[in-house]
């Protein structure tokens, strides 16, 4: 189970919120001080992206956010519920515009130039970007 | 915290003080303000980016939008900040090429080229 996982209506006003969030976890998590501006700007692209992509397929669904503390490691997992498949030529309506690919390619360029560890899946029945950072061990042992 | 957006006019300039978040929320706020100083004649702008707290694709989106408006009617769009955080995004994107950036507004202001 992820340490923290959060939903969100797919609206835009939602995101920030979820970028707290993350940068809250990844503190606690241990993850470089000097990272959490990277990880705050790569959960938010991650999520303005999902939620683009659930409003153009008009998705009710909410996005999925899944922060996991592992040893060593700390992931963030985003999770949309669309359709991936069928961008090709003479897409139906429901295809995204040049415009939105354009978006979406941004956001996708940021998160790459980045996070070094970034995997991308995307099927009929949904994507998930997951980013992960290495975290530093606890400053402070317990006696 | 929300986007906070002020103009003035310096000579043939119009300077954008912009302030706070710009993300996928606020972004259309700063893209209305632009399309609305083109529409009314305001060719020349300077973005003052030094009070911006986050900016992610969706504001660099904006900024190229405004970037390509200003062009068709010979006009300029340069950018104000000393933000490391903030000019890294340009830097990885590849948009420190396509944007002017300066250290100050008078010194935007002043440029010609």
């Amino acid at each position: 189970m992820a340490t923290v996982e959060l939903r969100f209506s797919a609206l835009p006003e939602h995101v920030r919120t979820a970028r707290l969030v993350a940068a809250a976890v990844a503190r606690r998590a241990g993850v470089d001080e000097a990272v959490l501006d990277e990880v705050r700007l790569a959960v938010g692209e991650a999520c303005s992206r999902a939620v683009g992509l659930h409003q153009i397929g008009g998705i009710s669904a909410p996005v999925k956010v899944m922060l996991i503390e592992e040893e060593k490691q700390f992931s963030i997992e985003v999770g949309d519920e669309a359709a991936h498949a069928s961008h090709g030529p003479g897409d139906s309506p429901g295809a995204m515009d040049e415009a939105e690919a354009e978006e979406d390619e941004m956001g996708l360029a940021v998160i790459s130039g980045l996070v070094d560890d970034v995997q991308v899946s995307a099927g009929e029945h949904g994507g998930s970007i997951k980013m992960t950072w290495p975290t530093a061990p606890p400053a402070v042992a317990l006696s | 915290m929300d986007l906070s957006l002020s103009t003035r006019t310096v000579g043939d300039r119009t300077v954008v003080e912009v302030g706070g978040e710009i993300d996928v929320y606020t972004a259309p706020k700063l893209r209305e303000q632009l399309v609305e100083l083109v529409n009314d004649g305001n060719f020349h702008l300077v973005v003052d980016m030094e009070g911006v707290d986050f900016l992610d694709s969706t504001g660099l989106g904006v900024l190229v939008g405004g970037l390509k408006r200003v062009r068709a009617h010979e006009g300029s769009l340069r950018l104000v900040c000393n933000q490391e955080r903030i000019l890294k995004i340009f830097r990885i994107t590849g948009l420190t090429k396509v944007f002017p950036i300066h250290t100050s507004v008078d010194e935007a202001v002043a440029a010609t080229d």
